[in-house]
């Protein structure tokens, strides 16, 4: 019997695990992927939002003001690539200079610091690539930039190291009321918890209604995106947005972390696990996109990728005790990345409120470290490369990820099982090559690692089998 | 120090180390980042390497195997599983390695040799799903020749470049179904002989002026869409062909590899993609050559070994005669022409002829290509045929290039019959 048993591994579930994992109490985690970060959570702009766009005295409004703190201690402490490059909401019409205004008393309700409005020349001064049709801009110093998928697995990774159980591959299909906690049926036998979190993203509709009333439903939107190569990483260097609508937040373009450029996203209608791109969508992220930032060269793309956003159709997000022990973090859309550290924090306070005792651990774990070769100085490199060869040879040329790096994942507390896994852990393959180049090295390696043939070796999730079968000649039947 | 160091051991890097050695430079060293020698031509196991050069046919693997017996012969120094990350404008090159580990050695000239790189889903942005199953051309051709493992059972092919249609042929032959090869363009992009030997042959239909629009699958692929382009390679509403299929191959071109290059500082040709050239395959920093794939995409191996071995000799030339002399002028591109190499030439450092690469813009029928200088033809050669995905070759004599001011310009155009 656990104590807490947390319905999905994505970044709101990673961050509720971490923060229960400070007290004495037993924690599941059950995430029917094999990784973690395989839902929205590895699939989005990245950002984190300073907090201007949410409604004041919502709970989103606060939790993303204290998240997007939060997020920045968590970084520092577990090595997550982050970086504080402010952000700027562009205005092209009078209607949108008043936008600004709305947007920026917002802001200052909301308390986030050192809001601004720019004219469009000192917009132009700090990104000269700005359009000229750029009438003025919300200057938001404490919006950033940050590896959604490492932020999640550190999360996650802390998690385990202070206890927690993380159960992958393990589907909950239903949830049955015993007299004082939860049966669990999974694909994998029952479980049982004193309480439930619903983590479940775009399928926390499916998750609430095992356990509470029907009261809501996800409408899934999906966004589209481009990816370009570091030599368009400098176009900008601030987080460029339009300004918002009813559909979503727009179409923004921004560094990321790695260095490349992201364009996007649109927003559409879509199935909830439907991550596909479309030529229609993509035509509009490229043509909207150019209103902000004309010289965006989209010949330097190197990957279109599309989340889904798991939208309630409210101002807020669903965060409540739906039933007894039952706790819904639910319609988690944007700015659920930015939010997820303060809705861990608030989802323990609830538990709390419903009976959970909290008891602070005498030791808690919060720190985290890996070895990015790439940032390392020359002297670095040559001391690591003589203490183990294997961070002498690069596995993935665009990125310099090294074997060395990419041996030491399978020795953390999540360690990979698809050829994705290794890339959100290492980087290997996100460069312009795309894989092509390292993916059959980094199979290889995990079929060494796993001890399984190359054959039955993932690109993702479960099911995405790379090979069919040996060819004519190594079977001996040529 | 070494007087040159070659980063890259394709069959560029070895023509040129061999050739270098060859005029006198004795202290080389080949830096190659696979464990073996050879380039991408370890693995293409089909016949067809060789034929101008050795006047045979060849596989990959034994082509790149006769320069590497030659290389055996000198003392030329060779370390692989060796990656350079960093060369600097005074040629001193960053290297890492599990043996050597992490190291900097100076070179009195450096040879770039690295290949190219295939293009990818994400640089055509071919939309739909994202499932497992899209390989491009060559990672699926390593995966078969090198690894032993089949990618994919049933096939759709977008782009018909060399590496694809290969692949068709080598798919089938393991008993995969390859279900047709899909071009955008209106002609094929890889060579008449590989269209007859690897789809003629084999029944496989070649759709041109056609691209996939949609990919379907959650995990695997299970379906591509297929729809007919305009002439402006925009998708027409309505021609949809539906393939049930598990794997989409992409041969849609390659990139020469060379963010070394660009981070040196080297001048680069957006056209070819790689550094602009000099007569000698010398780049805009004296002392650096490019030759291969990283300076251009070539298709057939024999030129490369040709374009290395002058890469290498004028190597040697630099370190043991001086930097290269004499006044510069441009080749540029005249009508039907899409990129030449060289870029420049320096007419007084020619030497016996100037040999230049080009390809053309479309196809042309019978035509000639003429050489000129400030409107007046230097010389020409006639050709009954030439199409963008077969490079073609001139040499130009240096007695005519003797006053020659202003710069070549090459072009192309059709004759009457
Ligand atoms: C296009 C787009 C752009 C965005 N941009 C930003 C941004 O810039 N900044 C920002 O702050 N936010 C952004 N967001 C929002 C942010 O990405 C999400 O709010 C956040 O990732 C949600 O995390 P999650 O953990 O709730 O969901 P997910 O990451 O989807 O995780 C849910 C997990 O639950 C698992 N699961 C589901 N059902 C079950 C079950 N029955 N049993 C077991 N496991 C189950 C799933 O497999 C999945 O792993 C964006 C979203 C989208 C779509
Ligand atoms: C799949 C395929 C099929 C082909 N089929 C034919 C054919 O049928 N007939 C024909 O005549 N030609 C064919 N070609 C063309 C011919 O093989 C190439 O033109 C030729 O191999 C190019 O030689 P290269 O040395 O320039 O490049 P490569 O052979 O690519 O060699 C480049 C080398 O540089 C190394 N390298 C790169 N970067 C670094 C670095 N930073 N540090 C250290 N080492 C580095 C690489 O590992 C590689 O070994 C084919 C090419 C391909 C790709």
């Amino acid at each position: 019997m656990y104590d807490v048993l947390i319905i999905g591994c994505g970044v709101v579930g990673a961050a509720t695990a971490m923060e229960l994992s400070r007290y004495k109490l037993s924690v599941a985690v059950a995430e029917r992927e094999n990784d973690v970060a395989v839902g929205t959570t590895k699939a989005n702009s990245a950002i984190l939002h300073a907090g201007y766009d949410p409604k004041p005295g919502t709970v989103m409004a606060r939790l993303n003001v204290r998240g997007s703190q939060l997020a920045a201690e968590y970084c520092q402490k577990l090595d997550v690539p982050y970086r504080r490059c402010g952000s700027m909401v562009l205005a092209f019409s009078e209607r949108d200079m008043e936008t600004l205004g709305v947007l920026l008393d917002r802001g200052n309700r909301n308390g986030v610091p050192g809001l601004r409005i720019l004219t469009g020349d000192e917009a132009r001064q700090m990104e000269p690539e700005l359009a000229d049709t750029v009438l003025g801009a919300l200057w938001a110093p404490t919006a950033a930039i940050v590896s959604p998928w490492e932020l999640c697995l550190a999360l996650a990774e802390t998690a385990v190291k202070n206890g927690a159980e993380l159960k992958l591959c393990t589907a909950v299909t239903g949830l049955e009321r015993a007299e004082d906690h939860w049966r669990i049926h999974t694909n994998r036998g029952i479980l049982e918890a004193r309480y439930v979190v619903n983590a479940a993203g775009v399928d926390s509709d499916t998750v609430h209604d095992m356990a509470a009333p029907h009261d809501f439903d996800i409408r899934p939107s999906r966004g589209e995106y481009y990816l370009l190569d570091k030599a368009e990483g400098g176009r900008v260097n601030t987080v460029v947005f339009q300004c918002p609508s009813e559909k979503g937040k727009g179409v923004l373009v921004s560094p990321t972390v790695h260095g490349n450029l992201i364009v996007g996203p649109n927003a559409e209608a879509s199935p909830k696990h439907d991550e596909s791109t479309t030529a229609g969508g993509l035509d509009f992220v490229r043509e909207t996109a150019k209103l902000s930032v004309p010289g965006v060269n989209f010949g330097q793309s190197i990957r279109n990728f599309a989340g889904v956003r798991a939208n309630a159709g409210l101002d807020d997000f669903i965060i409540r005790i739906a039933a007894p022990g039952f706790l819904d973090l639910a319609g988690i859309c944007s700015p659920g990345l930015t939010s997820a550290p303060a809705i861990g924090e608030y989802a323990a306070e609830l538990l709390q409120g419903d009976g959970l005792r909290l008891e602070k651990k005498e030791h808690f774990e919060f720190h985290r470290r890996r070895i990015r070769f790439k940032e390392l100085d020359e002297e670095s490199r040559r001391e690591l490369v003589s203490r183990d060869p294997a961070y002498g040879r690069v596995i993935c040329r665009c990125e310099t990820v090294t074997e060395g790096e990419i041996l030491a994942c399978f020795h953390t507390p999540i360690p990979p099982v698809s050829v994705d896994g290794v890339k959100r852990r290492t980087n290997a393959g996100m460069g312009r090559c795309q894989g092509g180049f390292c993916a059959p090295r980094v199979v290889e390696l995990l079929s060494r690692e796993l001890n399984v043939p190359a054959g039955e070796i993932v690109k993702d999730r479960a099911g995405m089998k790379i090979l069919f079968e040996e060819t004519k000649e190594v079977r001996g039947d040529v | 120090m070494y007087e040159l160091i070659v980063i890259g051991g394709g069959p560029a890097g070895l023509a040129a180390a061999c050739e270098a050695w060859d005029a006198g430079l004795r202290r080389i060293l080949i830096v190659e980042r696979d464990k073996t020698l050879g380039g991408i031509l370890n693995q293409c196991i089909h016949n067809g390497f060789g034929l101008t050069y050795f006047k045979e046919e060849l596989t990959g693997p034994e082509y790149a195997h006769r320069f590497t017996q030659l290389l055996a012969k000198t003392g030329v120094e060779v370390r692989t599983d060796t990656m350079v990350l960093r060369i600097t404008p005074d040629r001193r090159v960053h290297m890492t390695g599990p043996s050597c580990g992490y190291r900097i050695e100076e070179a009195s000239s450096v040879i770039l040799a690295m290949g190219c790189r295939e293009r990818t889903r994400g640089a055509i942005g071919v939309p739909g799903a994202r499932p497992a199953g899209v390989f491009t051309a060559g990672a699926a051709q390593r995966y078969v020749n090198v690894e032993g493992w089949m990618p994919g059972k049933r096939v759709v092919i977008l782009g018909s470049g060399d590496i694809g249609l290969i692949m068709a042929r080598r798919m089938t032959l393991e008993g995969a179904k390859v279900l047709a090869c899909v071009e955008v363009m209106p002609y094929s992009g890889g060579l008449t002989r590989n269209i007859v030997q690897c789809l003629e042959d084999y029944k496989i239909p070649l759709y041109l002026s056609h691209t996939v629009t949609d990919v379907l699958g959650r995990d695997r692929v299970e379906k591509v869409i297929v729809s007919r382009v305009d002439e402006n390679r925009r998708p027409i509403p309505g021609t949809e062909m539906e393939f049930a299929c598990d794997t989409l191959l992409l041969s849609v071109g390659l990139i020469p590899e060379n963010e070394l290059t660009a981070a040196a500082g080297i001048r680069m040709d957006p056209r070819t993609k790689g550094a602009a050239v000099y007569e000698n395959m010398e780049t805009s920093l004296p002392g650096v050559f490019a030759c291969g794939n990283v300076a251009h995409v070539h298709d057939l191996v024999d030129y490369v070994t040709r374009e290395s071995q002058r890469a290498g000799a004028a190597a040697a030339r630099f370190v043991l005669n001086g930097p290269a002399a004499g006044e510069e002028i441009p080749v540029e591109n005249g009508p039907g022409v899409s990129y030449t190499v060289p870029q420049r030439v320096r007419p007084e450092n020619v030497d016996k002829s100037l040999g230049i690469f080009f390809r053309v813009n479309r196809i042309f029928g019978r035509s000639r290509i003429c050489v000129e200088a400030e409107g007046r033809e230097v010389c020409g050669f006639d050709r009954e045929r030439m199409a963008p995905g077969e490079m073609e070759s001139v040499t130009v004599p240096k007695k005519l290039l003797a006053g020659v001011k202003g710069g070549l310009t090459v072009s192309v155009r059709e004759v009457e019959k």
